[in-house]
């Protein structure tokens, strides 16, 4: 019944879509004030729709309701309820029906948070997410239908895969979701604009705390999976330069650009143009993320070629939406009033090296990427493009980026004097290089100066625009405090997310470097030494879970001959799968962590364990999950706020009786 | 998500047994070949895995490749040495830093030019700003200005 409930909802969904992609296009074109209103409609009806779907899955999950094969291929009835909830999105249909659920959040915002938005901008831009969803709603009821019944219906499920029954990796695709497809925002807006023709200070407002939260739930999302794939793959990498992980990397070094132009567009109408452009390649990035991920592509050409439906699809979809709004923005983004001059030496011109920065960046995320894939099509010859690649080219560009990262916030908007300038920055460059010096000494290690160097520049310079901002030590302490509660929330969103990234700085740096470990044999109750701590082997013991059986390592962590920590590692069998997976044991501290790992063994010739010290390596996740929560408190900065719907009514009213350019040109 | 995929299809490719990346076994008993080993199988793709190098894999092929690895370095192979018999077995698919040659030139070089068209478009965008035709808001000319003071008033009406 629930299966029939939710493919129901899903083509109503997907019906109401298609009203939303014709009736504002009509609406526009007739300055017909009815029609463009109902799109709002349709962005509530598709959240109410899809959401009943949603939750029609996630009936047949809970339930175990086999006879949907879809549940019958992914779940179990041992398995425990947070993973029956997470496994409606452990596999592609059910992620694809997620996707297009908080695609219809987003859109449904539009109406309920824009009302002060001009009606023709607001249903244009309804009408694009329109078009994204009655093609996700179609690419899942054409090929991947979640609700497809099986006859026979089978005892039991399949399982989901042992490595995604983990609550990290259980809400790593929502947050992820959150933040690809809040993009689809900006893009919306961006061909909206580009249509309409037009681009204020508004719509710069309106698109930015979208921006921010899609970035913000962005970056949870790739650091909880960075965090699972350390602890659950069991050797301790934090990032792999994977195809997978660059999909996801690709929209967030493009957002974060679009971050920062946003803003430049909000408070001085320049980088108009490119920020448009950005909005798009934004969400076009998250869209070829989608279809790396789903077609299988990036694997071979090969699994691309024998089951082409769904990438095709994807593909098809990825040339209708980015290859039509990239042509219309090369013939509309002329129309567009040009935005206003900078200053070399300007917070503008800081901001629009950001972005230069980013974009290359992002390109040689790209580049890296598929280029194994082009090779593969256009010469016979395979490559691997690897770490070594990417760890040179990004880390060179990142640090370029850190050093603007360090001055460019203390510009002023429009005009700055270098004079101004010298002495905080000779201020800053003699502390930097101190730190740096004393930590090459120390740390024995001229890169780690370097790292460790950056990110003190990138906190030092941070911290010295707030010192600038609350006139601090020019004025007395209790008027700087004073001061400083006053500042807009935007301000505080910046120094967190800045002094984040110089705190995933130090962790990648000391990751990188000081890292050390031991790959031994060990018998219970032999000892050996790592980074400080004596690690002893206790005892093997064996442990049957709810639905898996475990070999369990005990082991006894000592430093300085006191007990520091019980530490234990498992290796878990999971019979429905027939899969092994690998829980390490951590001991977290905040400047290190001690990794253990057990491998196979027997009792006569013990067992295969693997030791890491890892230095500040938390302070990577630390350091993300302090920008996503700058991210959230620059969501509350007033400037944010739209002007009140009541006094704009009037306005949009009057922008849409007037005799409109736009669409018919 | 995506890792998630990843993560399945690394695992598809692991036999059941799947042990941790380096085991004790086998480790060769000198350190200094050893960890010349490491350093070679840092860079060397497990070819059934996703961009993980043979030292980080669990898979049972990059065990076989590892261990060949030590078999090279035993058999007194230099690191280049070893680095060519294992292209020459698996192509440079196998190679994670990919040779620079003729269809890895835009690989290469690529980056190089998106930061040298990056800097050329700042050059040319900030000299376009010094073009006094655009003037910033706020130094309009006093003409302008009267002129936008009639325009506001008349919109006030």
């Amino acid at each position: 019944m629930a299966a029939e409930v939710g493919n129901i909802a899903l083509i109503i969904a997907l019906l109401l879509a298609l009203i939303q992609i014709v009736a504002p296009l009509v609406g526009a074109g007739l300055s017909n004030l009815r029609l463009m209103h109902l799109s709002g409609f349709t962005a509530i009806g598709q959240l109410l729709f899809i959401t009943i779907a949603f939750l029609a899955l996630s009936v047949a999950f809970i339930g175990s309701d086999f006879s949907v094969a879809l549940v019958a291929r992914h779940s179990h009835s041992l398995k425990p309820l947070l993973y029956k909830i997470s496994g409606v999105w452990g596999n592609h249909e059910g992620s694809m029906l997620l996707w297009v659920l908080i695609l219809s959040l987003y859109g449904a915002m539009v109406p309920i948070f824009g009302r002060a938005l001009p009606i023709r901008l607001k249903s244009l831009a309804l009408s694009i997410q329109g078009m994204i969803g009655a093609g996700f709603l179609g690419f899942i009821l054409f090929t991947s239908n979640p609700f497809l019944r099986l006859f026979p219906i089978p005892l039991d499920g399949n399982g989901l895969n042992p490595l995604l029954q983990d609550p990290g990796l259980a809400f790593h695709p929502p947050f992820l979701y959150l933040g690809y497809v809040g993009f689809s925002m900006a893009f919306s807006f961006s061909v909206a604009a580009l249509i309409d023709g037009k681009v204020d200070a508004l719509w710069a407002k309106w698109l930015r705390p979208w921006v921010l939260a899609a970035w913000s739930f962005l970056t949870i999302g790739i650091a909880l999976g960075s965090v699972w794939a350390y602890y659950e793959l069991g050797w301790g990498g934090w990032w792999f330069w994977d195809p997978v992980e660059n999909a996801s990397l690709l929209p967030w070094l493009a957002g974060t650009a679009l971050l920062h132009s946003t803003l430049v567009v909000e408070r001085r109408y320049a980088l108009v143009n490119w920020t448009v452009l950005l909005g798009i390649l934004t969400f076009s990035l998250s869209l070829i993320g989608t279809f790396l991920v789903r077609s299988g592509v990036i694997t071979s050409v090969h699994a691309f070629a024998s089951d082409p439906e769904r990438g095709v699809y994807i593909l098809g979809m990825l040339l209708v939406l980015s290859g039509g709004a990239l042509l219309l923005y090369a013939l509309r983004s002329s129309k567009l009033r040009i935005g206003n001059g900078f200053e070399v030496l300007s917070r503008e011109s800081g901001l629009a090296i950001n972005n230069i920065l980013l974009v290359c960046a992002t390109a040689v995320v790209f580049l890296g990427t598929f280029y194994p894939l082009l090779v593969d099509i256009f010469s016979n010859d395979k490559i691997s493009v690897g770490p070594p690649f990417f760890n040179l080219y990004f880390g060179y560009i990142m640090g370029a980026l850190i050093i603007f990262m360090g001055i460019a916030p203390m510009l002023k908007w429009r005009h700055d004097s270098a004079k101004r300038m010298i002495r905080p920055v000779l201020l800053l460059v003699g502390a930097t290089l101190f730190v740096a010096i004393l930590v090459s000494l120390f740390g024995k290690s001229v890169l780690g100066g370097l790292g460790i160097g950056l990110a003190f520049w990138l906190f030092g310079g941070t911290l010295m625009n707030w010192a600038a901002k609350v006139r601090l030590g020019r004025i007395s302490f209790t008027r700087s405090v004073a001061l400083a509660r006053t500042l807009p929330a935007g301000i505080y969103g910046f120094v967190l997310a800045h002094i984040g990234l110089a705190v995933c700085v130090v962790g990648v740096t000391g990751m990188g470097l000081w890292s050390s470990e031991q790959i031994l044999m060990m018998q219970p109750g032999q000892q050996t030494r790592l980074g400080g701590y004596a690690i002893q082997l206790d005892q093997v013991t064996h442990e049957t879970g709810k639905n898996y059986s475990a070999e369990i390592a005990n082991f006894t962590l000592l430093k300085k001959d006191k007990t520091a920590a019980q530490l234990r590692s498992e290796r878990r069998f999971y019979p429905v799968r027939g899969m092994q997976t690998t829980e390490a044991g951590i001991h977290v501290r905040p400047g290190h962590n001690l990794y253990v790992a057990v491998g196979e063994g027997a009792p006569d010739r013990g067992w295969a364990v693997r030791i890491y010290y890892h230095p500040f390596v938390s302070w990577i996740w630390l350091g993300a999950l302090l920008m996503a929560l700058g991210g959230f408190v620059a969501l509350a900065d007033r400037r944010l706020r739209l002007p009140s719907a009541q006094r704009n009514t009037g306005l949009a009213n009057k922008a849409v009786s007037s005799p409109v350019s736009g669409a018919a040109t | 998500m995506k890792q998630v995929w990843a993560a399945i299809l690394i695992w598809l490719a692991i036999s059941v047994t799947s042990a941790l990346a380096v085991t004790p076994a086998e480790q060769l008993r000198d350190p200094a070949l050893e960890a010349r080993a490491r350093v070679i199988s840092k860079g060397l793709r497990c070819v059934v895995c996703q961009n993980q190098s043979i030292d980080d894999s669990n898979a049972s092929l990059a065990a076989d490749m590892r261990v060949l690895v030590r078999q090279r370095i035993l058999a007194g192979d230099t690191n280049t040495q070893v680095t060519q018999y294992m292209v020459d077995r698996y192509g440079n698919f196998v190679l994670l830093r990919p040779p620079v040659k003729r269809n890895t030139y835009a690989l290469w070089f690529g980056p190089l030019g998106f930061i040298g068209f990056g800097a050329l478009i700042f050059w040319l965008t900030a000299r376009r700003r010094k073009n006094p035709k655009i003037a910033p808001a706020g130094t309009e000319n006093p003409d302008e200005k009267q002129r936008i003071d009639e325009l506001l008033e008349q919109y006030r009406k």
